[in-house]
């Protein structure tokens, strides 16, 4: 081993053991400053304000937009309507938040983790109140230094509570999930809202409290297994922030590089001013290169872009670039841009493929369903006239608004086979009528008697069939009708 | 291991060392973090606290109760009050409804079904089966044999006062023991039981006289079971028609019961059971469709 490769491991051994440092990232203004509250405005605003949106269901429905109601066991999006036993659908919608993330992974790298991941969001909301009270990057470390003075006290009790209200009201819009929003928020002022409200609001202000005020970039380095799994699917065609060595270095002040220069030595646009390196929340040197720690938020590409601008010199130092890019210009090829490649149509297809089956699925799902459970004890009856009765237990589901009823029917037996649906009274040339509460279930016992002296095999397939008697809606269900074993 | 050490600083952590050291590895001194220890320290108080409060240290043949008086006893028994108070809404509505209009709505024979099935588990499976199939000398309740009636009103007066038991409203109805008490001989009760077994299609033994045997029907069974077998449930008679006897469907079994009858007995639920859930017990069991 060379010694080269000692001096090297020994450098990361420190690396390893060395404690955290705390991170106070500077504010810096330009495009994707602009882009990353533009974003944090819209996130923030359909988290906290979507819950009060209304919608229209018709008498029996909570007229809420978005709404989880697990008492009723319900879900609610606007004009789409889930039981619990459609979850396949919440199914779906995750593989789709998946290959969409892939896709974003491919074009661009890691843009949920630089704009839209919650934990960003939060955090750069934090961090403005941070800075709000307690200065700029340099104010901060000096203030961390001084005496516990009065002065400090007030800023620092000032910038927790704030920390604290926003925390509760992340808290507080999750519950509006849960509830009907107006109702609830009139009950938490009252302090009549349910003990579970408030143990949610505790659980969630703790947090968001916690993660985005104190841990921060430690969540997204040593809690979050996204940038694991995407350093592990990104490929040399992916758009990253990056740092363009070919043009940067050798790096030095102004004045140096102007003396180099002069001497007609290679000299490199970066100035060394570390600016890229303060206002990082992450609290990474762009220039060494990609790395796990970079949430690639694009705030170094504002810092360079502003420095550039004043000395003098094309903006990009720092830019979104591709691995594959930074080594053609080493052979001093042109840069090129493929974002359209076999890795993002795929994915696109799998996008526009998973959507389309989830949206067949929707708008040809039943809105009545029918379960039959079969007795198990007895499985049968044999009766004093030579009939054999079987019951079953059938609950039926009615998905819409209104009240609807539906004519139950059984195939596959002999003719004058009798079917009584216990407790309910009118039928219709021998089969019940049964009536079903809007948006819910009954559960009804049926008896099947088999014509007297029918010898029925040992099982025999049956149908249950409902018939919508309005709409004319039809949902089967299978089972067996059971007689003794023929000696 | 000295404890006069100076105060050594590990160099790449910056952390000051114990100045304990082994083979070269030397240990930090690194203090447990101050929100742990006054978590740790919190406990302690909340240990103490609870100690006052609530049950907690035994004694030699009791334990200290605590100042507030906590038990998990009362606690239960709280809880079930409350289950029965939450159940007196439809309990009530069962009571005040006649058991054909219990069964005629939705949500009265929904409750009246739920807490049949439960009170059928915990007080008539023993005897009639988990399924209400019922056993030898348990008469089954899911097929439409019945021996007392099986209409909604037959089923509450079973229910209420039973079959055979010491209530004074119960239902009587005796067989008399016709072999052991010397009504018939012998020869007689095998004559009648396989009269009685040619008519239920049971297998008969060889060289017995039928007729004699319907003679001494007509004269000491019809009086009770009819004269066409038929059976009489205001008695408690049953048909004899099929093979379908409650003790039993062999010749043997025939003969035994005219020797000398088991009169089975059905307890009396009146004072038992609340008259909610005897309702509703007879509701879930005429629904298992052998009613009448």
């Amino acid at each position: 081993m060379s010694t080269d490769t000692e001096s090297h491991d020994d450098a990361h051994t420190e690396e390893w053991f060395a404690s955290a440092k705390k991170i106070y990232p500077m504010a810096t203004h330009g495009l994707f400053r602009r882009i990353k509250w533009t974003l944090l405005f819209i996130t923030l605003g359909i988290y906290y304000f979507l819950p009060f949106i209304r919608f229209d269901r018709g008498p029996n429905a909570p007229d809420q937009a978005v709404l989880v109601d697990m008492v009723h066991k319900r879900a609610y999006f606007f004009f789409i309507e889930i039981w619990p036993q459609e979850v396949y659908y919440l199914t779906g919608l995750l593989i789709l938040a998946a290959v969409a993330l892939f896709l974003m992974n491919a074009v661009a790298g890691r843009i949920w983790c630089g704009y839209l991941c919650p934990q960003t969001v939060w955090t750069d909301m934090f961090l403005w109140i941070e800075r709000k009270i307690e200065g700029d990057r340099r104010d901060r470390i000096n203030l961390d230094k001084e005496p516990w003075t009065f002065g400090k006290v007030r800023k620092r009790v000032t910038k927790h509570f704030f920390w604290l209200m926003i925390a509760w009201w992340t808290g507080g819009a999750w519950v509006l999930y849960f509830n009907d929003a107006p109702t609830l928020v009139w009950q938490l002022l009252t302090f009549e809202a349910p003990l579970v409200a408030y143990v949610w609001i505790a659980i969630l202000t703790a947090t968001t409290y916690l993660l985005a005020g104190f841990m921060r970039e430690q969540v997204c380095i040593y809690m979050c297994p996204w940038p694991r799994i995407q350093a592990a699917l990104t490929d040399e065609k992916a758009l990253n922030v990056t740092y363009r060595w070919d043009r940067g270095e050798p790096r030095g002040s102004l004045k140096q590089n102007k003396k180099l220069m002069e001497q007609g030595l290679p000299a490199g646009d970066c100035v060394d001013c570390y600016q890229c390196f303060q206002v990082c929340p992450t609290g990474v040197d762009i220039r060494k290169g990609m790395q796990l720690d970079c949430i690639q938020c694009g705030l170094c590409i504002d810092a360079c872009d502003n420095i550039m601008t004043k000395v003098g010199k094309p903006t990009g130092l720092i830019a979104y670039d591709t691995d594959e890019n930074i080594q053609r210009r080493i052979e001093g090829k042109e840069p090129v841009y493929e974002i359209v490649r076999p890795r993002t149509v795929i994915y696109a297809g799998l996008i526009v493929l998973v959507s389309a089956i989830m949206m067949f699925a929707l708008l040809t799902r039943d809105f009545a369903d029918i379960s039959v459970l079969h007795d198990r004890n007895p499985v049968f009856v044999e009766q004093s006239d030579g009939t054999v009765r079987n019951g079953y237990t059938v609950r039926l589901s009615n998905k819409r608004q209104h009240p609807r009823s539906f004519m139950l029917n059984i195939e596959g037996m002999p003719p004058n086979t009798r079917m009584e649906a216990v407790g309910v009274e009118t039928t219709f040339a021998g089969r019940p009528i049964i009536e079903v509460g809007p948006d819910t279930t009954r559960e009804v016992r049926i008896l099947v008697t088999s014509p007297p002296w029918e010898k029925m095999p040992a099982s025999t397939p049956v149908t249950f069939r409902i018939t919508d008697s309005v709409m004319g809606e039809v949902v089967t269900a299978k089972d067996n009708f059971k007689a003794p074993e023929k000696p | 291991m000295a404890d006069t050490h100076d105060k050594e600083i590990d160099r790449i952590s910056g952390v000051e060392t114990t100045g304990h050291e082994w083979d070269g590895l030397k240990e930090l001194n690194n203090p447990l973090p101050r929100w742990w220890l006054y978590s740790f320290y919190a406990c302690i108080v909340w240990a103490a606290v609870y100690w006052v409060l609530y049950p907690s240290w035994p004694l030699i043949s009791s334990y200290t109760t605590g100042v507030l008086g906590a038990n998990q006893r009362t606690e239960a028994i709280a809880a079930f009050d409350e289950g029965v108070a939450g159940r007196s809404e439809f309990a009530d509505k069962i009571i005040a409804t006649s058991l054909e209009d219990i069964s005629h709505d939705q949500e009265l024979l929904q409750f009246a079904q739920a807490n049949g099935q439960a009170a059928f588990g915990d007080n008539c499976a023993p005897c009639h089966g988990s399924g209400a199939t019922g056993a030898e000398g348990y008469p089954n309740l899911q097929d439409d044999t019945w021996l007392w009636g099986g209409t909604l009103d037959d089923i509450h007066t079973t229910l209420l006062y039973g079959i055979r038991s010491d209530h004074d409203e119960a239902r009587i109805g005796e067989m008399p023991a016709f072999g052991r008490d010397e009504l018939l001989t012998r020869k007689e009760v095998a004559e009648v039981a396989n009269f009685v077994a040619s008519k239920a299609g049971v297998e008969t033994e060889d060289g017995v006289d039928l007729a004699a045997g319907q003679v001494l029907y007509d004269d000491n069974c019809a009086a009770c079971h009819g004269e066409n077998l038929e059976g009489i449930q205001e008695v408690g008679a049953p048909s004899l028609m099929s093979a379908n006897y409650l003790y039993g469907n062999s010749l043997d079994d025939i003969k035994a019961q005219i020797h000398a009858p088991r009169n089975g007995v059905m307890p009396a639920w009146v004072d038992r059971l609340d008259p909610a859930t005897i309702k509703s017990l007879t509701v879930y069991v005429h629904s298992f469709g052998g009613g009448q």
